[in-house]
């Protein structure tokens, strides 16, 4: 029998004991139970498992690009300087995490099926990385929870936290998403939700008589900072340069140029634009790694997901939403960008002196992709001024929610990154929170936080989402209203002989909407 | 035949809109290799691809490519996309 026990430890220790392989083996396994080939399945299997170690390359160059600038934070402000970017974190959590959030991933990926099934949560979360994220962010902060003795728990209980938590999300949304879609054939499943939702009701209670983004002619020339490469080099540059600058005003000049090894403040300087850009290299790889791995993964399950609850409303990935307000897009990621840097300063002069908490420099990605949802969101129920508003309110609920969750991290807490998006924020510092009585007890209060979840998105599916609530039906109204009134006045005061007049005007218009979404030209 | 499908960081919609692409090739017997790629690397990927599926914002970003870039409205319409991709086939 020795052989056999040699072999299974072989099996466990060496291979379902490494995420990358692991991650093939799920992959290969979905492939299968989808009858692809024998090619195909062989493909898919090692195309995810290169993908993970893509990952780990990439983490590599992130934490060297990242360190000196930590340095620099710490020593002009006195405070930890954390810049939330997901892939990073991930990547850096997966070298010592990335086993249990891989099996986290494929039995949270059961539980949600089970939940789609048989509650009327009918949702099958699609979007990927965020599944990735969410289970490692789990599995970091159940770790660090449940301690040595605990470990044991660390799996099941995360994947139910993770099951739970895909399909409640999207149910909570839809009300907004169908008003944003204009039907009900997908929802959002994306983690930046709780800053949508507070973004349409935000946008509700200020933008009562707001027309809306989309009737604005907006300059397109931000549009290049969709391109994550360029956004999150160009946004790397600033922060480094800005501590960069301040280090060379505060500090003693040895000091300062001792921070990159530098001889002089010309190769000081560089040394910061060269180290901003290496972050840049670090999150491209790091993107290359996530896309070969969800290439082959998240197809594989939807095959599955298709066949095990079918009919089931997919949802989506936050970019889904853009087309339906190309301008709410820019304004909400201004907004939010500003509510990020406002929030900042509030850290950095009394939550971070008073509570310790870390100082969280704006990502410009996150910013882009949360704070565009959210402008989209806030623009359905409140105009322009929903937007605005909706944006901000993102803003600041991804700077202060990523600081609480470092709080939960344990040693994880001192790196230089973290999650970035407001449910990666809000779910881990509760779970994270509900630990501090001991082990014991989170497993319980993570249960019941579970159970209430579950019931109350139930709940809110039944009774507003399935009767049909639009949020903001009155400033629908009111602007139909002033709408139908500006077309009596029109005809009116134009009269019979004004249909030229008229024609124009409608010319004018036709001309004007046409600028404003050049894309459909 | 290769075929890129393009959103902005590549991980999200693309992806989605590489599997509806799939699904729409397997329905028309067209056998090719679809890719997704974000709209960083979207040029450089579109020079080696014959077709490029991305939506109305970012086509205009992409630009003059050698591939034929198509325009999807809605990425879950599979009817759409197999359309298009008739369309563009043919």
């Amino acid at each position: 029998m020795e052989w056999l026990v040699a072999i299974l430890d072989f099996i466990g220790q060496q291979i379902l004991n490494v995420p990358a392989y692991l991650i093939g083996i799920i992959t290969a396994i979905g492939l299968i139970a989808l009858r692809r080939s024998a090619g195909q399945v062989i493909g898919g299997g090692l195309k995810a498992a290169l993908g993970f170690l893509i990952l780990g390359a990439g983490a590599g160059v992130v934490i060297a690009s990242l360190d000196p600038l930590g340095e620099l934070v710490l020593a002009v402000t006195g405070a930890q300087g954390v810049i939330p970017t997901n892939e990073v974190i991930t990547a850096i959590a997966a070298e010592q995490y990335g086993a249990q959030g891989a099996y986290i991933l494929t039995l949270g990926f059961i539980v949600m099926l089970i939940l789609a099934r048989f509650t009327p949560l009918h949702y099958i979360f699609l979007t990927g990385h965020h599944m990735v994220f969410m289970s490692i962010m789990l599995t970091v902060v159940l770790s660090v929870g449940l301690g040595e003795s605990g470990q044991w728990a660390v799996v099941p209980l995360g994947a139910i936290l993770v099951g739970v938590i895909m399909v409640v999300m999207p149910a909570f949304a839809q009300p907004w998403t169908r008003k944003i879609t204009g039907d009900d054939t997908i929802a959002i499943g994306h983690f930046g939700t709780l800053g949508y939702i507070a973004a349409g009701a935000s946008g509700q209670a200020v933008g009562r008589r707001s027309h809306s983004t989309e009737a604005i002619n907006f300059p397109q020339g931000l549009r290049f900072l969709r391109d994550s490469m360029v956004a999150t080099a160009l946004s790397m540059v600033l922060i480094y340069w800005v501590f960069a600058i301040w280090g060379l005003i505060v500090l003693p000049l040895d000091e300062a140029l001792g921070i990159f090894g530098s001889a002089d403040v010309g190769a000081y300087i560089m040394a910061a634009f060269g180290s901003a850009l290496q972050f840049g290299v670090g999150v491209a790889i790091i993107l290359f790694g996530v896309r070969t791995v969800l290439g082959e993964l998240v197809p594989a399950f939807q095959g599955i997901a298709d066949k095990v609850v079918p009919g089931a409303k997919p949802a989506l990935d936050i970019p889904i939403v853009f087309p339906y307000g190309p301008n709410a897009v820019l304004i909400g990621f201004i907004f939010s960008f500003i509510g990020g840097l406002v929030t900042l300063g509030i850290i950095a002069a009394w939550l971070n002196p008073v509570f310790g908490l870390a100082l969280i420099l704006p990502g410009m990605v996150p910013h882009f992709f949360t704070g565009g949802g959210a402008g989209v969101y806030g623009n359905a129920t409140g105009g322009r001024v929903g937007a605005m508003v909706g944006g901000f309110v993102n803003g600041v609920l991804i700077t202060i929610l990523p600081a609480l969750l470092l709080l939960v991290f344990g040693e994880l807490g001192f790196e230089n990154s973290t999650f970035g998006d407001a449910d990666f924020g809000w779910f881990g510092a509760l779970i994270g929170s509900s630990f501090l009585g001991g082990p014991v007890l989170g497993i319980v209060v993570s249960l019941l936080i579970a159970i209430i979840l579950v019931v109350a998105a139930s709940i809110f599916q039944r009774k507003v989402v399935d009767t049909g609530w639009t949020p903001g039906k009155r400033r629908d109204e009111y602007l139909a209203a002033q709408e139908a009134e500006a077309k009596a006045d029109e005809t009116a005061s134009v009269g019979a002989a004004a249909s030229e007049p008229a024609q124009t005007r409608a010319e004018a218009k036709a001309q004007a909407e046409g600028e404003s979404k050049p894309d459909n030209t | 035949m290769k075929i890129i499908t393009v959103c902005g960081m590549g991980i999200g919609t693309s992806v989605l809109l590489k599997m509806n692409a799939e699904k729409a090739l397997r329905g028309l017997g067209v056998d090719a290799d679809v890719e997704a790629a974000d709209i960083g690397t979207a040029r450089g990927a579109a020079r080696t691809a014959e077709i490029v599926l991305t939506s109305a914002d970012l086509a205009d970003e992409i630009g003059d490519v050698p591939a034929k870039v198509i325009v999807i409205n809605n990425f879950t319409n599979t009817e759409e996309i197999t359309s298009k991709l008739t369309e563009a086939l043919s």
